[in-house]
């Protein structure tokens, strides 16, 4: 599988022409990306914040378990319950110990990244449909285990917790919405850029490797075991600091907001955005997976889920690469015919 | 005591279902090398044909036979128009096709069948059958361990004597060489989904009678089918039986005897077979499918 | 047909005298008054979703009458799959982008939590929810928020009472639905018991699980004699019918979510649900007792033209025709002051209002103190495979 198509690096050798320097476009497209996602926060207007602030959440987690599934082959069901783990970091955080929201998903990925520590190790050490079945089992489960009086004292257990959450300082002129769109914007950059430098060094080679074949990637010297736990774990501390801003976005958190439906929601964002495609695909699948249903319920409101999954496989049908392989194939041929 | 052979008897009852469950999961892997996400849902819209035949007035038996006709053509056609242009495709694209197919047929039962629950009328008696005083068993649940038994040993007689079987088996773990020797491997990939089909039917009106039917009827017995069926060794219809009364006893040990047991049983149970997992990979019956490198 | 009382009038006039020169929010013009109504219609809770259908088609037929003062209704019926956070993304494009007048009858409580302070910092009213939490009943810090049904904890304490009263020596074995609505009954009903030590065994189920078996038999076990049966409908019925099977012979109370003949007993064995003690606030429409009833008749022809996808066996199918009615009623009276403050000052001012479905001797009294509109409800008792009311109306707080 190739990887990267939809980078402007990569595509740049495939049609070259006057540009100066493939490097320096790629940077300044980024650039301009960072800046246009920033400038946002002053154009849209409450609704749209929101619904930017949450697909943005959602494709910071898609971005980690693209990392799992895409470039290191694992298959992940079950994603959601970190995802959960997060969104209730964060509001105990708030709840608890009154911390400003904006540094809970700082809190929430230390907690994420030591449970995926934790479920990892041993998780780990099964393969393909296992670990699917593993971790579709963890989806299952957690909101029971959200609901249980066990840990009720931290997690409001069946009424969840409502996180109160202060605009940014007055002198910033930020509203509520904008002040948490501008808090997710800036993770989710941080999140960009600590992807692409991941998959593009030495940890992506040793994750392809590992995916592809695991025998030589260790007669090459990659440490398979080591290679799979991180991305694991850096899938988890994704998905933990996704669900810590989505929390932060809804303001509120229980056990019925992590249904296993999300897991599959996650999942299915990553395969219909574009497996490896690090930063394209988890925003497409994203805006995917929080817009589409909203459109599918148009066209039959009985049955949604009906005309989703429909969708669903068609995508896949027309480009296994998802929605960024549809995209780039656009781009191809715009610039193709652009530059005959 | 009698409390603890009370519970030994609501695990094997609910641990019969998940075997036949797991039997429709054995089937569909070994002739097409997939776990089917959707063969829960397929197997509950099984069940609201039955449904729907038994209201028309066909008696159950018939009912159930025409049920499985049904589900074995309508699979072929499922596998033919939505399954084979992703022949060739990655994983986890196949996982995210049964993504799809799993909520679209759950959907669909709902639209067409609404969520209301209706309760199913047994293919046995709905009586019960006196052990010892105080100790009864529904006669449905000593059927649908005898419908297990029978679906079981079918099943294993199939795969290891039938001509049929082997090309099944053959076509799932090597389509090229298939080919070659001359199977006609499209048509055993929609073979396999038939009587995948037709064994989740089945499934499904032995589900019915105990949980009432209704669209989310067949996601935990999926659940734990998965479970029993890794946990047996998912390449043997024995094993995955097995694997699938054995999860259903341990559930409902759990539930009994373990302190916050029914709120945390799925993840104990999914534990322990994980534990299991890691010492015997391949599950306890299974046999260990050789990487291709 | 409508019965009002001349405070609710006059209360109507002097609000719209006060506001004529502003008397329009958004939502609400000359020819459309736009509401809201989000209800899950997918996923694991879909049951529920008809109560979206019920307000859509009461007001089609509202509609087809002539509308309401001239206005035509525009409900626009919305799917969060009883997520909460999907609910918060609804109710904000509702509000912001359709720019709805406020939203009515939204069905759960985890998900109107999850929109209840942003509805109230709006200012938008969430009226006539359809989930029987006791919190939304706080007009001092929620002055937007007002539920419909009874709350279920009022109607646990009922049941409690009646133990207090007529089964002091009971020893009490409860089955119940993990979640917010098993709690409040199962929390509430404890409460009220004057010995605590009644309880000999609790015991939850998960609505994942396949079946109820393992927990009845624990119940059974723990020598209780009395069953308090806090489960939905699929669980209730597999409850009943296993009490039958294993011989476990006990006085069962039933909470009223699953007390429909059609959908919980009839699939439980009627043999089985003979004896069960319930309550009931709204005329089951299946109850050969109200098949004359011109309430039930209005509501099975509601039912045939403008409600297909309602159910004889789903209590809220009933309910949020008495609810959606309720809403008519407001929306009438509010005249051509359609301002939220006004719609949310008449609905807390309905006093003796007789909404249809109710029980006779029950009605919708509310006031700027009491949002809880349905405070009485009367125990009922299953003999001879139906449902016979027994006791007075008991008052509820």
């Amino acid at each position: 599988m190739t990887t990267g198509l939809n980078e402007p690096a990569n595509r740049v050798h495939e049609m070259p022409d006057f540009r100066p320097s493939a490097r320096f476009w790629a940077r300044l497209g980024y650039g301009a990306a960072a800046i246009l996602f920033l400038a946002a926060t002053g154009t849209l207007q409450g609704y749209e914040l929101f619904l930017a602030s949450s697909i943005l959440s959602y494709a910071i987690a898609a971005m980690g378990l693209n990392v799992l599934m895409g470039y290191n082959g694992q298959i992940s069901l079950g994603h959601g319950a970190f995802f959960a783990i997060g969104a209730y970091s964060a509001a105990i955080c708030i709840d608890q110990f009154g911390m400003s929201f904006a540094f809970t998903p700082i809190v929430a990925g230390i907690v994420g990244m030591a449970a995926g520590w934790i479920i990892g190790k041993p998780a780990l050490r099964l393969e393909g449909v296992y670990l699917a079945l593993a971790t579709f089992g963890l989806a299952i489960a957690t909101p029971t285990i959200l609901r249980s009086d066990l840990f009720a004292q931290w997690t409001g257990g069946v009424q969840g917790l409502f996180l109160l959450i202060n605009p940014a300082p007055k002198w910033t002129g930020l509203d509520l919405d904008q002040s948490i769109y501008l808090t997710v914007v800036v993770y989710f950059l941080a999140f960009a850029y600590v992807t692409l430098r991941l998959v593009r060094g030495l940890n992506g080679y040793a994750w392809l490797a590992t995916r592809d074949n695991p025998i030589a990637a260790r007669a090459m010297g990659f440490d398979v075991t080591k290679a799979k736990t991180r991305a694991f774990v850096y899938s988890v501390l994704a998905c933990s600091v996704g669900g810590a801003l989505q929390a932060v976005a809804v303001q509120f958190v229980a056990p019925d907001s992590f249904p296993f439906f999300l897991s599959i929601s996650l999942f299915t964002a990553v395969v219909v955005g574009g497996l490896c495609s690090p930063l394209l695909g988890p925003i497409l699948g994203s805006a995917f997976i929080v817009l589409v249903p909203n459109v599918t319920e148009e066209v039959w409101q009985g049955g949604s889920w009906a005309v989703y999954g429909a969708v669903v496989i068609l995508v896949m049908a027309i480009q296994p690469k998802g929605l960024a392989g549809m995209f780039d194939w656009l781009k191809f041929k715009v610039a193709g015919q652009s530059g005959s | 005591m009698t409390f603890f052979l009370e519970q030994l008897i609501i695990g094997l009852s609910s641990g019969g279902i998940y075997a036949i469950m797991a039997l429709a999961l054995v089937v569909i892997y070994k002739s097409t090398g997939h776990v089917n996400l959707a063969q829960g849902e397929l197997a509950v819209f099984s069940t609201f044909i039955a449904w729907t035949l038994v209201q028309m007035g066909v008696p159950i038996w018939p009912a159930i036979l025409l049920t499985m006709i049904v589900s074995f053509i309508g699979a072929v056609i499922l596998e033919r128009v939505v399954i084979r242009p992703f022949d060739e495709a990655d994983d986890l694209v196949i996982v995210a096709v049964f993504v799809g197919l799993f909520l679209g047929i759950h959907s669909l039962a709902g639209a067409i069948w609404n969520y209301e629950v209706k309760p199913f009328p047994s293919a046995f008696s709905d009586g019960s059958v006196q052990i010892v005083s105080d100790l009864s068993i529904r006669a449905h649940t000593l059927g649908s361990l005898l419908t297990t038994c029978v679906v079981l040993a079918a099943t294993w007689f199939f795969f290891r004597y039938t001509r049929l079987g082997l090309a099944l088996r053959a076509s799932a773990d090597n389509h090229e060489s298939s080919r070659l020797v001359g199977i006609n491997v499209s048509f055993m990939l929609a073979l396999g989904w038939g009587l995948a089909a037709a064994i989740g039917a089945i499934a499904g009106v032995m589900i019915a009678p105990v949980t009432f039917l209704d669209p989310s009827m067949g996601l935990a017995p999926l659940i734990f089918a998965l479970a029993g069926a890794l946990l047996g060794g998912i390449t043997s219809p024995f094993g995955a039986a097995l694997g699938g009364l054995i999860v259903g006893v341990l559930e409902a040990m759990i539930s009994a005897y373990v302190p916050y047991g029914i709120e945390f049983r799925e993840l104990i149970a999914l534990l322990l077979i994980l534990s299991v997992l890691l010492v015997k990979p391949a599950g306890l019956f299974g046999e260990l499918v050789t990487r291709r490198v | 047909m409508l019965k009002t009382t001349i405070a609710t009038v006059l209360g109507g006039l002097l609000a719209s005298g006060a506001a004529m020169a502003d008397n329009y929010d958004e939502g609400a013009t000359d020819d459309e008054i736009k509401f809201g109504v989000i209800v899950p219609l997918s996923g694991p809770a879909s049951a529920y979703g008809s109560v979206g259908h019920c307000f859509e088609g009461y007001f089609n037929a509202v509609n087809d009458k002539g509308g309401i003062n001239g206005r035509k209704i525009n409900v626009l019926v919305q799917d969060d799959g009883y997520n909460p956070a999907k609910t918060l993304e609804q109710a904000r494009r509702l509000v912001e982008r359709e720019g709805v007048l406020f939203l009515a009858g939204d069905l759960g409580t985890p998900t109107n939590s999850a929109i209840h302070r942003y509805m109230n910092q709006r200012e938008v009213p969430q009226l006539f929810i359809t989930t029987g939490a006791s919190k939304w009943d706080d007009p001092e810090n929620y002055p937007w928020t007002m539920p419909y049904l009874p709350s279920y904890a009022a109607e646990a304490r009922i049941y409690a009472k009646h133990i207090n009263e007529a089964i002091p020596d009971a020893k009490i074995g409860i089955l119940y639905q993990n979640d917010d609505f098993g709690r409040d009954y199962k929390d509430a009903f404890i409460d009220q018991l004057e010995d605590k030590g009644m309880v000999v065994s609790e015991v939850s189920y998960d609505v994942t699980g396949a079946t109820i078996d393992s927990q009845m038999s624990t119940l059974k076990d723990s020598g209780a004699t009395v069953f308090f049966n806090i489960a939905s409908p699929k669980f209730a019925a597999q409850a009943i019918r296993r009490a039958g099977e294993i011989g476990w012979d006990t006085t069962q109370f039933l909470v009223s979510v699953s007390n429909a003949k059609s959908a919980v007993l009839d699939p439980a064995g009627l043999e089985n649900a003979e004896g069960i003690i319930s309550t009931q606030y709204l005329k089951a429409p299946s109850d050969p007792a109200y098949a004359n009833d011109p309430d039930v008749k209005a509501w099975h022809e509601f039912k045939a033209n403008y409600f297909e996808k309602g159910s004889e066996g789903n209590w809220w199918d009933w309910a949020c025709y008495s609810s959606a009615f309720t809403l008519e009623h407001v929306l009438n009276e509010a005249g051509d002051n359609l301002t939220r403050e006004n719609i949310m000052a008449i609905a807390a001012n309905l006093d003796g209002f007789e909404a249809p479905m109710l029980l006779p001797g029950i009605s919708v009294n509310t006031s700027a103190d009491d949002f809880s509109p349905i405070e009485a409800m009367s125990l009922m008792k299953f003999e001879d495979g139906n449902w016979t009311l027994f006791g007075d109306v008991i008052a509820v707080d």
